[in-house]
């Protein structure tokens, strides 16, 4: 037994022992908590696994963007949490919840064990085909070239999402910027951690977005960066937030999608499908888009988190 | 024999360094109050990660990877020193309300 084994072996334990204290927890603050936790030995468990591009998602998205979302949402559901945790589910709901449950987990553990061996892979067609974009991170390869369109219908949910956090907003703010947690004092500690962080951060965030095209790394990533130091910003009251009418912003909101949209048709246009690169210049367009994307995508996530319009709009 | 000595100095500084994340987890779950508990969170983000650091630094491949590890300590001090102020803020005022 090698000391690798002994390390993948304590990090699945831990990963599960957080799962359950998470799902048995009953505050919901300290449930997020588990959350974070949980998406952090995660992140560890994809670095054994030498799935850097996965971990470094998984630490940005999975642990820390909706790790902060949960604790808005568990922040604003304090007031009646001691309500909710009084109530009592009836015998019926326990019992279809709890055959729910099982049949779930049954479903996805036979699907695990009766999976063929090898397991069907596309990974040596996406290896042998790398050189096609001139590309050298194949999980880039596969995001942005080979299957361009999940990817781009991935940044219109995005979108979408937001859209249904807007929503939200009730008819006498709607239109003006929204109101993030906010720090009572705004010239402590906070504010210098922004004014400290803020421009390494950047620096960061468009380093992991370049280093994307060879190493792990890339748009998401470096977006979500991107996105962390603008909300620091708005927290630690150095920045505004923008007005959800701002016709710039929702320009930025909407850049990546068009951006990607057009390229696509560009493709059935000039070359054989919808997204198909030409190949001449596939390196220069596939870093277009993935400039406008980051920006795309650190403009809604930040939003995103900010929650929705709740003040009133400046006339 | 050069080698030698950095791997026993290696050895060294990253049991120092667990040492004091030990210590840190043992006073986070026994020691009574928020900001004694910071108290000693804080002692194991920056003795603790800074040895284990010092000590992985002569293991590196180059410099930039060891000025990478020396950046990467000194955004966790950061990052560490100020949530640790933000949070005693925070209790302190929750402290006198009460």
């Amino acid at each position: 037994m090698t000391i690798g084994f002994a390390l993948d072996v304590a990090i699945a334990v831990l990963v599960a022992a957080v799962a359950c204290w998470t799902i048995l927890a009953r505050a919901s603050f300290a449930a997020v908590v588990g959350f974070v936790s949980f998406g952090l030995l995660l992140t560890l468990a994809w670095v054994r696994l030498y799935a850097i591009d996965v971990a470094l998602t998984e630490a940005a998205i999975g642990s820390g963007l909706t790790g902060a979302l949960l604790l808005g949402a568990a922040a604003r559901l304090r007031t009646n949490e001691s309500a909710a945790q009084a109530e009592r589910p009836g015998m019926a709901l326990s019992v279809a919840a709890a055959l729910l449950s099982v049949t779930t987990t049954a479903a996805l553990a036979a699907a695990l064990l009766l999976l063929p061996s090898p397991a069907p892979t596309l990974a040596p067609a996406a290896a042998a085909n790398a050189g096609a974009t001139g590309l050298g991170n194949p999980v880039t390869n596969v995001l942005i070239a080979f299957r361009a369109m999940d990817t781009m219908l991935e940044k219109v949910v995005l979108l979408l999402a937001l859209v249904g956090v807007w929503s939200l907003s009730s008819d006498r703010f709607w239109g003006g910027p929204p109101s993030p947690l906010r720090a009572a004092n705004t010239d402590g500690p906070l504010s210098f951690l922004t004014r400290l962080l803020t421009p390494i951060g950047i620096v960061v965030g468009i380093y992991i977005l370049w280093e994307g095209a060879d190493n792990p790394g890339g748009a998401f990533q470096g977006g979500t960066i991107l996105a962390a130091m603008w909300l620091l910003m708005i927290m630690s009251g150095l920045a505004n937030a923008p007005a959800v009418r701002s016709r710039s912003l929702r320009l930025v909101l909407i850049a990546g999608p068009t951006v990607f949209l057009l390229v696509g048709l560009g493709g059935l246009w000039l070359g054989d499908a919808f997204l198909a690169y030409p190949v001449a210049y596939a390196k220069a367009v596939i870093l277009v888009i993935e400039f406008v994307m980051t920006l795309t995508i650190a403009a809604t996530l930040g939003l995103l988190l900010a929650g929705p319009p709740a003040q009133e709009a400046s006339r | 024999m050069m080698s030698i000595v950095l791997n026993i100095f290696t050895v060294l500084a990253v049991t120092g360094g667990a040492f004091f994340f030990l210590a840190g987890t043992v006073g986070l779950l026994r020691f009574p109050d928020v900001l004694t508990r910071l108290h000693s969170l804080t002692k194991a983000d920056n003795l603790g990660l800074g040895l284990i650091l010092l000590g992985l630094l002569p293991q590196t491949a180059g410099p930039f990877a060891a000025l990478k590890m020396i950046v990467a300590w000194l955004l966790v001090q950061l990052s560490g020193a100020t949530v640790a102020q933000l949070i005693a803020r925070e209790a302190r005022r929750g402290m006198s309300q009460t």
